[in-house]
């Protein structure tokens, strides 16, 4: 696909022949069905980690409730709404009650515009599998992340309690240092396909076997980076210092109970499962598969499964970063070779000469880069055995 | 090679391998309710109260459990044995006998305080009552019915087996710590085993061949028959120094 035709690339074809009864019928379908594949994968998804975090740990992990203990989650949710809905005195009440929703909003909206397939066509109406599909594109889903700070801030000022303060104050710095990084490789994304639709970078990945898929035209590191950037922008482990129990008691969403946690609860996974959609529509084809590329939906799924499965497997092995080692990870090494792959894969578009000449650039700036660091750090040490540093 | 299989970023992936080959490998936990380990020999579970082989109990009312025990969860009230139909061979019986086991904290300083054994923890711990009344355990209730084994309650949960080894604590090899004592019985006999057997000492060369789940009443048997101690009609009570009775 060349840059001409992927500008010329319209919407959804639904709305082409205007906007009629029957097409306001479809779109109402897909917004509930969006709405339904969120809070079901959610609710998947919680007994899926559980259930594989326990393999992985050597335990049977949940098994009473329902077949094989799969209602698990569905008995959790159902224990949360009817519990009390109780505010800490010092809470601010408006704002409080805002931070949950603000939390949940951003999963939902994003979600809308993960292509699950290609189009459907049903009674004469041909509709992308996909609630929407903006000519923005991609950046609802930055967009989405970025507003997804304000519910874990504004959880963790409300809410008048302190522990609850330091975990939304390092929520949101960890959450911003890791946005760079992120945008960063989605424009290398966006250089590959030369759209911003979701459609389009996935049409754009689709044919082949394998090797059209982004993450290899990508050279691979922009995919790693961004699954690194993701997890830290979900707070997942071993980015989870915004929940550390062991210092915080539990993080911004300490102080609430009942439906509030239970919003930040779905929020937080259903951030899991979209985030993990995102990358399978950005690097690995989305619906697309080696064969058979009719069944986009099912591909789609599997590979879903499989990141998920990566991301709880992650949980299972790695301990909780410290503070400065996740700051020095997002600065010192994500944003530059973010950076660097943005500027390798543009010369690359261009011609393997450019290409050569970004790579060669790029090494000799991070060979400059590391000898920055090195002498940072070795000042640090002095000053340090000086006496003249306090220690985080 | 070896300094990248060395190398942090190699080391890294590999913490990956030691995770992901578990779900292949034997479950560390078991279905509990289902399936159940095999459980100490020693465990501290719910009280049975003894008897003697000739069918008598072996508590004489003397409320020292009471005394000793720091939950104040057991209520003795002792009464003269009725000289035509006596309950115990001592001069006093166990009139009443209850221990609220929301209370009680399984330390086991009554079986330690009690002169004639009578009262011993067993291995049975899995109950969960609905009211409090279910949690006092009567005298009826705690004694060992016409076989020697405990009672059970609709509310416990057992496992076959649980019950053959309600004495385990009292039977402890080496009373005192005392080598010399080893293997020697100095302990008073049961309903429906006699003078049990010690349990496997410091020195028994099959004690570690025996696997924890391993049903000792068995073994024990076998041993009784060898030692020749096995059921006799004669009240067996011997204790160190003979002090008491």
């Amino acid at each position: 696909m060349n840059l001409v035709a992927a500008s010329s690339y319209t919407g959804d074809p639904v709305f082409d022949h205007g906007i009629t009864l029957a097409v306001w019928v479809i779109v109402v379908v897909k917004v509930i069905a969006v709405f339904a594949i969120v809070l079901v994968s959610v609710l998947f998804m919680v007994m899926y980690e559980r259930k594989a975090v326990a393999y992985l740990g050597n335990r049977w992990g949940p098994n009473r409730a329902g077949p094989k203990g799969w209602l698990q989650s569905l008995a959790d949710g159902v224990k949360l709404f009817f519990k009390e809905g109780f505010a800490p005195a010092a809470a601010d009440k408006p704002v409080y009650w805002l931070a949950p929703v603000l939390s949940m909003v951003p999963v939902l909206v994003s979600f809308s515009i993960v292509p699950i397939g290609t189009t459907l066509t049903v009674d004469g109406y041909t509709t992308r599998l996909q609630l929407a599909d903006p000519q923005w594109g991609i950046l609802l889903m930055l967009m989405c992340s970025s507003v997804s700070v304000y519910g874990v801030m504004l959880a963790g000022w409300a809410s008048g309690s302190k522990y609850p303060l330091i975990g939304a104050v390092r929520a949101s710095a960890q959450m911003i240092s890791y946005e760079a990084a992120l945008g960063l490789t989605v424009a290398t994304v966006v250089v590959l396909s030369g759209s911003l639709h979701t459609s389009a970078i996935v049409a754009a990945q689709h044919g082949g076997v394998l090797y059209h898929w982004n993450v290899f035209r990508a050279y691979g590191l922009p995919a790693a980076i961004f699954f690194v950037a993701i997890t830290a922008e979900m707070t997942r482990p071993p980015f989870d210092l915004v929940e550390a129990e062991e210092e915080l008691a539990g993080g911004y969403n300490m102080e609430y109970s009942s439906i509030g946690f239970a919003l930040f609860y779905l929020a937080e996974y259903g951030a899991l499962v979209t985030n993990s959609a995102f990358f399978v529509t950005l690097f690995l084809g989305g619906p697309d598969g080696p064969y058979w590329h009719t069944i986009g939906p099912v591909w789609f799924v599997v590979k879903v499964l499989v990141v998920l499965y990566i991301y709880v497997w992650i949980r299972a092995t790695l301990p909780r970063l410290r503070y400065d080692q996740l700051m020095d990870l997002g600065w010192k090494r994500l944003i530059p070779a973010s950076l660097a792959m943005l500027l390798i894969v543009i010369g690359g578009r261009i011609s393997w000469r450019w290409g050569l000449a970004a790579l060669s650039g790029s090494l000799f700036a991070f060979i400059l880069l590391a000898r920055a660091i090195e002498v940072g750090e070795s000042h640090d040490a002095e000053a340090e055995a000086a006496g003249e540093l306090e220690t985080p | 090679m070896s300094w990248v299989a060395d190398s942090k970023f190699v080391s890294f992936f590999k913490g990956f391998f030691v995770t992901g080959k578990q779900p292949a490998k034997p479950k560390v936990t078991v279905q509990y309710p289902e399936e159940k380990r095999p459980k100490p020999e020693r465990l501290h579970g719910r009280h049975v109260l003894s008897r003697y082989e000739d069918g008598m109990e072996k508590c004489i009312g003397c409320e020292l459990c009471a005394g000793v025990c720091p939950a104040h969860c057991i209520y003795v009230r002792g009464a003269d044995n009725p000289p035509d139909a006596p309950v115990s061979p001592g001069e006093r019986y166990g009139f009443v006998y209850e221990i609220n086991f929301l209370r009680c904290i399984h330390c086991d300083l009554c079986v330690e305080a009690c002169p004639t054994e009578a009262i011993t923890e067993s291995k049975l711990f899995e109950f969960s009552f609905t009211n409090r009344d279910q949690a006092v355990y009567t005298k009826a209730e705690l004694v060992v019915d016409d076989s020697g084994k405990p009672k059970q309650l609709p509310w416990e949960d057992w496992k076959p087996g649980d019950d053959a080894n309600t004495s385990g604590w009292v039977r402890a090899t080496s009373p005192s710590g005392r080598g010399d004592l080893e293997g020697i019985p100095l302990w008073s006999g049961e309903l429906g085993y006699g003078v049990r057997p010690a349990q496997a000492g410091q020195s028994d060369p099959e004690a570690a061949d025996v696997p924890a789940d391993f049903d000792i009443s068995v073994r024990e048997v076998e041993a009784a028959e060898v030692r020749g101690v096995g059921v006799s009609t004669v009240r067996q009570v011997r204790r160190p120094g003979g002090a008491g009775r």
